[in-house]
């Protein structure tokens, strides 16, 4: 071998790693560049009118997004309550009394309910219940909310559950309590923690879908009107104001966008210290 | 790893199931009744396939095959042709994954084979928060800062390549090249962690065989390293693909709506999802919303192949690596 053939790897070798380093360097700072923006632009319109305040008219000052903060909150509350039953039961099923035919069958059903485009979600709420019902209506939302979330809860509640030691379950049955107990009492706190995480990551998920939302819930001028009424929500909000051409709004698209990245990002710190400290 | 988990779960290993015969009557409702919520699932992508057929029927009986290929988009004559937005979301979609690739398969490289430790986690967490922005804040920024700061970079790209026609034409900011690189952004994640991940599954005596041989760092990676967890990488991109088919809101925002066929990049255009987040709430005619239904049928096939195929070659990887094990 000769020499220059040697300075040749060995440089080209330096080249590549140091490609490779760049493109965790650009990932890292196209974030950066992304979350700090955000942050720092959305925190200086953030203020008390905004928070506390309904949305005025074009051309009046003033006005926030109090009902909007109230609606996701809403939206996310039922979502939630609709899908974490189910999630949670197919998990327990797909992981304790699921034969394998029926749990390929549900698994892949769940994986490929994951992989739909949340805008198709939309369209299937629509169809089903705002069009029957002949209004648009924060609980269709809900509804495409949680037809999001459930896929993503019950997979990682079967991993959680699928990782509770057999001898756990053993113990339990020799105790001679009755299955539906053992899991309940037993199987289903022992895997608390993913099981949490994988709510958590849902909500996480749906706080800003949009695209579901936008013929379902709709927006509104006004606050909460009951289940069966338009709903306005944040990442909606931030939509509309984003694309006005008011100044005015688009600094509230701004402190709602700052607020809306708080909450979900706050998600994601509090699983990664979670799943963390579990794996500690 | 958090943010993709649910993306990329391999179906787990047999194992036997403890719980399996139940006798009690307790225990039977029980097991039937996590059945009952398990088969909710199945109902719901099943109601969804049909429910997107039915609604799509007006439109798939009057245009037939045509709509695939038709190229206008009139409510007033109602001809409708899904063409520009098809056009408009494989060109925007593939522009994401040819920008994402390089920049994911070189962060995943570092983040395995050379990170430091303490370095691995910090990186690894956060490009999975880079996942987590909703889609609907990315495309504000790129509306009030991607847009403006594209403008002079196509403008550059137009003196200096217009000699091929991609790179031709008026530029606006927004068009299907800002749309593209919006993806990018947003697939980088996904691509990032599960090639991570397929690079992890490469055992260590692949590498230590071939650094024994003399072979410098990259030439492990390029040849020993790289080539034994392919089917994952591949994976891991198509993954990014899918992902960015059925991206909306933000892909909505920078890509200007304009509904033709062209080969300019610089152009403002439209893709299916694009469209539909735009007309479908304004929609009046039963055949107007037929073909936007029609349209999102489209792009649930799409979609759902592309993440068949992916899920398949994600796995197959795992599945060598716990058999190695």
């Amino acid at each position: 071998m000769s020499g220059t053939s040697h300075l040749r790897r060995k440089w080209f070798n330096r080249l590549m790693l140091v490609l490779s380093g760049c493109g965790a360097g650009l990932a890292i700072m196209i974030l950066g560049v992304i979350l700090g923006y955000i942050l720092v632009h959305g925190i200086s319109y953030i203020n008390l009118d905004f928070l506390t305040h309904a949305a005025k008219p074009v051309g009046e000052a003033g006005g926030g997004m109090r009902n909007e903060i109230i609606g996701s909150l809403i939206l996310i509350g039922l979502a939630s309550v609709l899908a974490i039953p189910v999630g949670l039961m197919a998990g327990i099923f797909l992981s304790d009394f699921a034969s394998p035919k029926i749990a390929a069958t549900v698994r892949f059903a769940a994986d490929i309910l994951a992989g739909v485009p949340s805008i198709v979600v939309g369209i299937f709420a629509y169809a089903i219940l705002v069009r029957p019902m002949h209004s648009y209506s924060a609980v269709s939302a809900g509804i495409a909310l949680g037809i999001i979330m459930v896929p993503i809860i019950a997979r990682t509640a079967e991993e959680s559950l699928r990782l509770v030691p057999n001898s756990m379950r053993e113990a339990a049955l020799a105790l001679g309590i009755t299955r539906w107990r053992a899991v309940l009492g037993v199987i289903v706190p022992g895997a608390i923690t993913g099981i949490v995480t994988g709510v958590m990551l849902s909500v996480a998920r749906i706080a800003g879908e949009t695209a579901p939302l936008l013929f379902t819930a709709l927006g509104s001028n006004f606050g909460f009107q009951g289940l069966t009424k338009p709903i306005g929500a944040l990442p909606l909000q931030i939509y509309h104001y984003a694309l006005s051409p008011y100044a005015d709004w688009q600094h509230q698209a701004w402190a709602a966008a700052f607020l809306l990245l708080l909450l979900v990002l706050g998600i994601s710190i509090v699983v990664r210290w979670v799943s963390g400290r579990r794996h500690a | 790893m958090n943010y993709s988990a649910p993306d990329i779960l391999p179906p787990p290993s047999r194992k036997g199931r403890i719980f399996g015969r139940h006798r009690r009557f307790g225990d039977r409702i029980f097991s039937n009744l996590t059945l009952i919520f398990a088969l909710v699932i199945v109902a719901i992508l099943l109601g969804l396939v049909a429910i997107l057929n039915i609604d799509a029927a007006p439109s798939i009986s009057k245009f037939g095959l045509s709509f695939l290929g038709g190229t206008s988009w009139n409510p007033v004559t109602e001809s409708f042709g899904a063409l520009p937005a098809i056009y408009g979301t494989l060109l925007s979609s593939a522009i994401g994954v040819l920008i994402a690739l390089p920049i994911s398969l070189g962060a995943a490289i570092f983040l395995v084979e050379m990170a430091p430790s303490w370095l691995r986690g910090s990186c690894s967490f956060l490009i999975e928060m880079l996942a987590a922005i909703p889609s609907v804040i990315i495309g504000l920024w790129g509306l009030y800062v991607l847009v403006p700061f594209m403008r002079p970079v196509e403008t550059w790209l137009g003196g200096h390549l217009g000699v091929l026609p991609i790179f031709r034409g008026q530029v606006f900011g927004v068009g299907f090249l800002t749309a593209g690189v919006i993806l990018a952004l947003m697939i980088i994640p996904i691509i990032t962690a599960v090639s991570r991940d397929a690079i992890r599954a490469v055992p260590d005596h692949q590498r230590e065989a071939m650094l024994a041989l003399g072979a410098t760092r990259w030439e492990t990676i390029r040849r020993a390293v790289l080539p034994y967890c392919r089917s994952g990488l591949v994976g891991a991109t198509i993954l990014g693909l899918g992902r960015a088919l059925g991206e909306t809101m933000a892909v909505t925002m920078v890509i200007g709506n304009a509904y033709k066929l062209t080969a300019s990049l610089f152009s403002p255009g439209a893709t299916i999802s694009s469209k539909i987040a735009s007309e479908f709430s304004e929609a009046s005619s039963g055949l107007f919303i037929a073909s936007l239904v029609e349209l999102a049928l489209v792009l649930f096939g799409v979609t759902l192949l592309v993440n068949v195929v992916a899920r398949l070659l994600v796995w197959r990887l795992t599945a060598v690596k716990a058999a190695g094990e």
